[in-house]
């Protein structure tokens, strides 16, 4: 592998910029912080404009020929719809209080990636073009032309930051970073410049109904092997249905853990849970349809989110269910929290969410009519409704990350805590600085997730990572529990890069492997074949 | 040398010299105290509206707060009202600890990266503890000013008076709070000078309402204990102004002058600028809205029909293989 090393990594951070001024630095696009640019054949599937082949390393983007009045046009259009995106082009003081939140700006020390950086990227554009003084006093009041170098700088650094809203926190107006990177990617979107990792998982979600684009029979067979690893481990045969009408509940959940490990532990887990609660009276079904939580549509545009989202809903209502069920994932939970039932709503053919185990209502969940999995876990275990036997995590020593948009976006901070510290003995918190609504991101959420872009990764990486070894030299912490799948399937790498010796679990996969089951054998390993503690021979 | 601020600094000299030389050269006592400030008041009245409304014209078609605090959800889960409200009242709290106390602000830290590799996360109180110390005096001294503008003097503003004067040093004493604010004023340049990441940001209109502002305490200060107007004179300026016969008293002195041809400029350049955030902190999304959306709709205004890839056209490519393994089908 090519890719630096954690020391080469750490020596090139430096938190001091030059004093150089930032608009007379162009951008450079280097290998390795960048994602491949989109497919056209993708970015034409979901008939979005300006499918082509490009490369950001070459000098020509070959975009449209009036890219410049496309952009004002569109810069202009969600001015006038959006009134965060307004009020945070003009209220900024530049105090500098986000500069040190952002993981990518810790992690690589390029000061264009301080939020603030970060957001006069976009804003010197605003000004020059919307402002009456930054059109008369030009430069001196921080406006400056949109050129081809400022659009890839644009392109560059808006595809750096993970929409983790960290920065939000921070802010003394609230200015979210996330809404502003949104709002940029949507004008990218208008000149065909997606990248791959986002553009080629729509889609696939648009087509088959899920990012991995997983046929409906395949998605069945996949879950099939599961139900045999089961039988195997616990020797309980799980049945899970798949779209069926008649169904009280439809359970979506992304389909990251249907494909790859360690999520496929968690995606078990699921089974088993429903499984075990069947005879309680949890009658649900997963969907092939719908078989997609994530929602890549969301680092595309406001649109592209609500076509693919719309799918929950139409699944919802064609099968009759009372009330949706959602798995681990992060932003997939922001956009149900805070999107879904604006974009598709409002959902009056479903009822008001009630839990069939316990009678519990989640009035909290009253209108979108979804639950979150760690809600519905919670309670179940607040209720005395799951057998668990701790003592089969006790080889566990572990910490929870919380994952930025169930954080930052929803507010999901006690009913995971709750729920491992009912599973498994040992818990360990990371520095307080470092979790709930200040926790910081994998590094590649919003879809930077992808091979090419892995110092990117490991860079933006690092803060988390650092905090998971202070607890892991400290206490011991083995295992980083979260409540995410792109968070499965990226903390392994950045674990082994940076804290090795930790692997990263879901919620549910905890819960399963302590959950004793009705008709169950002796349980001698965890779902993931290793021996349960005492079981060591 | 930092272009940034010398642009700045130079042009509010300028500035100075201008109302300096007008008044004491040219005689222009009525174009800088009555003039410009009635149309920078009318400037800043009209534009601050403006551009409110001009925020209030686009809508909110997504409620998205940041959430900082845990959720309302099961009933024996503690909620945190404050950090993530699902009432109104508990937004109003929300908004009102930001606005007066910079709550927000208050959770600043300082990252540091050390060998190990080891990140910390130090808490940095300073800038909260500037800008606090900023607006507040700020505050009070313009609530002091009202002295000049009603008569009989309000008791509120007479008993600020007495508290803000209450180490009662000189003749007449000196005011905390212009102390302080051209302290904080200096604090907030000096870490805009010193601080690399800041520096970096900054754009000269960040630091021209700092020296302005500075011009402006420090004309105060100096009509009051050193180059001594006539105070009296200086208040029949203002009555004059407020009840709209203006009148320009003989003799108060240029200093008078150049501190409210200052305090005119700010106010002119204040809807155009940055200083904006006084209005605009009341009308971010992700802080004056409930985190409570799936419990109570919103509604997008804009919200429009898009294509969608049903269940019908899915079923219809992927038929065969659905009946094969074994899926329920709609049409067999």
């Amino acid at each position: 592998m090519s890719d630096p090393k954690p020391n080469e990594l750490i020596e090139k951070i430096d938190y001091n910029p030059s004093q150089k001024g930032w608009m007379d630095v162009p951008v450079e696009i280097r290998k390795g912080m960048y994602c491949y640019a989109s497919n056209p054949k993708s970015v034409e599937y979901v008939g979005l404009p300006h499918a082509r082949p490009w490369n950001p390393l070459e000098e020509d983007w070959k975009l449209p020929e009036n890219w410049k009045e496309i952009v004002h046009k569109a810069f202009r259009e969600r001015l006038d719809r959006f009134r965060s995106f307004k009020v945070f082009m003009d209220i900024c003081v530049r105090c500098g209080a986000c500069a040190d939140k952002c993981h990518f700006f810790i992690g690589t020390g390029d000061p264009k990636n301080m939020p603030v950086s970060r957001a006069e990227l976009l804003r010197s554009v605003y000004r020059n073009d919307f402002t009456t003084a930054g059109k008369i006093l030009g430069k001196v009041a921080g406006a400056r032309e949109l050129t081809l170098d400022v659009l890839k700088e644009w392109w560059y650094y808006f595809f750096q930051c993970t929409e983790c809203r960290r920065c939000s926190v921070f802010c003394p107006y609230g200015i979210d970073t996330a809404e502003i990177t949104i709002m940029a990617r949507e004008i990218f979107n208008l000149l065909g410049l997606n990248i791959d990792w986002i553009a080629t998982p729509v889609a696939n979600c648009y087509r088959t109904g899920n990012h991995l684009g997983i046929q409906p029979h395949a998605f069945k067979e996949m879950l099939e092997f599961f139900v045999d690893d089961i039988e195997e481990k616990t020797g309980v045969k799980v049945e899970p249905s798949f779209n069926r009408k008649g169904a009280d509940i439809l359970f979506v959940t992304p389909s990251g853990d249907v494909f790859a490990d360690p999520g496929t532990y968690t995606a078990m887990g699921y089974l088993m849970l429903f499984h075990y609660l069947k005879e309680q009276g949890l009658n649900v079904t997963w969907s092939t349809y719908a078989s997609e939580g994530g929602n890549f549509g969301f680092f595309t545009s406001h649109e592209m989110m609500k076509r693919l989202n719309s799918k929950m809903y139409a699944e919802a209502k064609r099968l009759g269910v009372k009330w949706i069920l959602g798995g681990e994932c992060g932003h997939m939970w922001r956009v149900i929290h805070q999107y879904m039932d604006t974009m598709n709503g409002p959902a009056d053919f479903l009822e008001e969410p009630v839990s069939p185990i316990t009678g519990t209502k989640f009035e909290n969940a009253k209108s979108t009519k979804m639950v979150h999995i760690a809600e519905f876990m919670a309670d179940l275990i607040y209720h005395g409704k799951l057998k668990i036997d701790k003592s089969r995590n006790d080889n566990l020593k572990v910490t929870y990350h919380d994952s930025c948009n169930p954080a930052r976006g929803m507010g999901l901070f006690d009913e995971p805590r709750y729920v491992i510290k009912n599973v498994c003995n040992n818990f360990y918190e990371m520095p307080r600085n470092t979790i709930r609504e200040q926790t910081f991101c994998c590094g590649s959420g919003s879809g930077l997730n992808a091979g090419e872009d892995m110092e990117l990764r490991m860079c933006g990486g690092l803060p988390r990572a650092n905090a998971v070894k202070y607890v892991h030299d400290k206490y011991g912490v083995n295992m980083l529990a979260c409540v995410c799948a792109i968070d499965r399937a990226v903390l392994p790498v950045l674990m082994e890069y940076w804290v090795p010796g930790v692997d990263v679990t879901g919620l549910t996969e905890m819960v399963a492997n302590a959950l004793v089951m009705p008709g169950e054998m002796e349980r001698t390993t965890n779902l993931r074949g290793e021996p349960l503690p005492g079981m060591e021979e | 040398m930092n272009v940034k601020y010398m642009f700045s600094l130079i042009a509010v000299i300028v500035l100075f010299l201008l109302a300096y030389v007008g008044v004491e050269a040219a005689g222009l006592q009525i174009l800088f105290g009555i003039v410009i400030p009635y149309v920078a008041l009318l400037v800043f009245v009209i534009g601050f509206i403006n551009r409110v409304i001009g925020w209030a014209r686009s809508p909110v078609p997504f409620r998205i707060p940041s959430t900082c605090g845990q959720q309302k959800s099961l009933p024996w889960i503690k909620s945190e009202e404050l950090d993530n409200p699902h009432t109104t009242m508990g937004v109003i709290a929300r908004m009102f600890l930001e606005i007066v106390f910079f709550r927000s602000l208050f959770r600043n830290t300082k990252a540091t990266l050390s060998d190990g590799p080891k990140i910390s996360f130090n808490l940095e109180k300073w800038l909260w503890l500037g800008a606090l110390a900023f607006h507040w005096s700020f505050l009070t001294v313009i609530v002091r000013h009202l002295r000049f503008f009603a008569e009989p003097v309000p008791f509120w503003v007479q008993l600020l008076e007495k508290v803000d004067g209450f180490f009662q040093i000189g003749v007449p004493g000196i005011f905390i709070s212009g102390i302080v604010l051209l302290a904080a004023v200096f604090y907030l340049f000096l870490r805009r000078v010193i601080i690399p990441q800041v520096n970096y940001i900054s754009l000269s209109q960040d630091f021209f309402p700092l020296f302005l502002i500075f011009g402006i305490a420090f004309s105060g200060i100096l009509m009051r204990h050193f180059a001594k107007v006539d105070v009296t004179g200086a208040k029949e300026l203002a009555m004059g102004l407020v009840s709209f016969h203006p009148i320009i008293p003989p003799g108060i002195g240029v200093i008078f002058y150049v501190h409210i041809f200052f305090v005119s400029v700010l106010l002119a350049y204040f809807p155009f600028s940055k200083l904006m955030h006084l209005g605009g902190i009341f009308m971010s999304p992700t802080r004056n809205l409930p985190g409570n959306t799936r419990a109570v709709r919103h509604i997008n205004p804009w919200n429009y029909p898009v294509h969608t890839h049903t269940y019908e056209e899915y079923e219809e490519e992927f038929r065969g293989k659905m009946i094969e393994a074994g899926l329920p089908v709609e049409k067999e």
